[in-house]
């Protein structure tokens, strides 16, 4: 899918509170189930589904059948390369607004 | 509260210094240059296309050594508006650092500061917008030139679901 190679794609999917509560339950409790995982949500079982196939085209999860029910599981990959982009901007700015603040500083 | 947009980052910090002082080393371009690790050829006025070379810095030695290997590397920012004092923002290609590619076609972002009175000193805005625009392949080699660093950098994700669980 072209989507999943795409890291907007990415942080677009995760630009929701329902889709990161999602991947926040799938972090720490791992594979879970759609029962399980739209438990927890004032929401029904399709618009969970819903928000975890945004996810999916964005290569964040995916879903495997176990015997009449739908798992779903992280893709840590495409979570780690979402968070790096960040990160090198975020700490590029860090660095560089550290640099101003000397140079105005002294 | 992070908020996980894709195409939008900013950054505030204090600075205890006049507010003229921190305009100057923003708005001339021999003083940004100083700290930001670059020559420019022109100065910065409204809509100008401003070229330069990445000059190592040397407000802090470290990073002024790390920008050596980059050192006459051509680089271009187009100044987008000058409000006196208060707002200063411009264009470029983001980790625009590879000689052999031609980036003047691709879309730039957007970087804004913004200079707020805070009570010891001003609050610096710092924004930089558009990377939802910026080609995969360009972020993809951010991430290989911050190798290094990148495992020791805020991690943001993992922040806010802290936060939020």
């Amino acid at each position: 899918m072209r989507a999943s190679h795409n890291t907007a794609t990415v942080f677009a999917a995760l630009g929701d509170e329902t889709r990161l509560r999602l991947v926040s339950r799938l972090s720490e409790a791992g594979p879970q189930s759609i029962v399980n995982l739209a438990a927890g949500f004032p929401m029904s079982r399709q618009a969970i589904t819903k928000h975890l196939r945004v996810m999916e085209g964005a290569g964040l999860v995916r879903c495997t059948p176990r015997g009449r029910e739908t798992v779903w599981r992280l893709e840590q990959k495409r979570l780690a390369d979402a968070r790096r982009y960040l990160q090198i901007i975020s700490a590029q700015w860090d660095e560089t607004l550290g640099r101003l603040k000397a140079f105005v500083e002294t | 509260m992070a908020v996980l947009t894709t195409d939008r980052l900013e950054k505030k910090i204090l600075l205890k210094a006049p507010r003229a002082r921190i305009w100057r080393a923003l708005t001339d371009a021999n003083e940004f240059g100083t700290w930001f690790g670059m020559k420019f050829n022109g100065r910065f006025t409204p809509g100008a296309q401003v070229t330069g070379v990445i000059s190592p810095t040397t407000v802090d030695p470290e990073v002024g050594k790390a920008q050596k290997p980059h050192e006459g590397m051509p680089f271009e920012i187009t100044i987008d508006r000058i409000e006196p004092q208060r707002l200063f923002s411009f264009r470029w290609h983001p980790f625009a650092i590879d000689r052999n590619v031609d980036y003047s076609t691709e879309p730039t972002t957007l970087i804004e500061f913004t200079l707020d009175d805070a009570p010891e000193g001003i609050l610096l805005t710092v924004s930089e917008s558009g990377f939802d625009r910026i080609p995969l392949a360009r972020r993809v080699q951010a991430f290989a030139a911050n190798e290094q660093g990148w495992a020791m950098m805020v991690k943001v994700i993992e922040k806010y679901i802290a936060s939020v669980s």
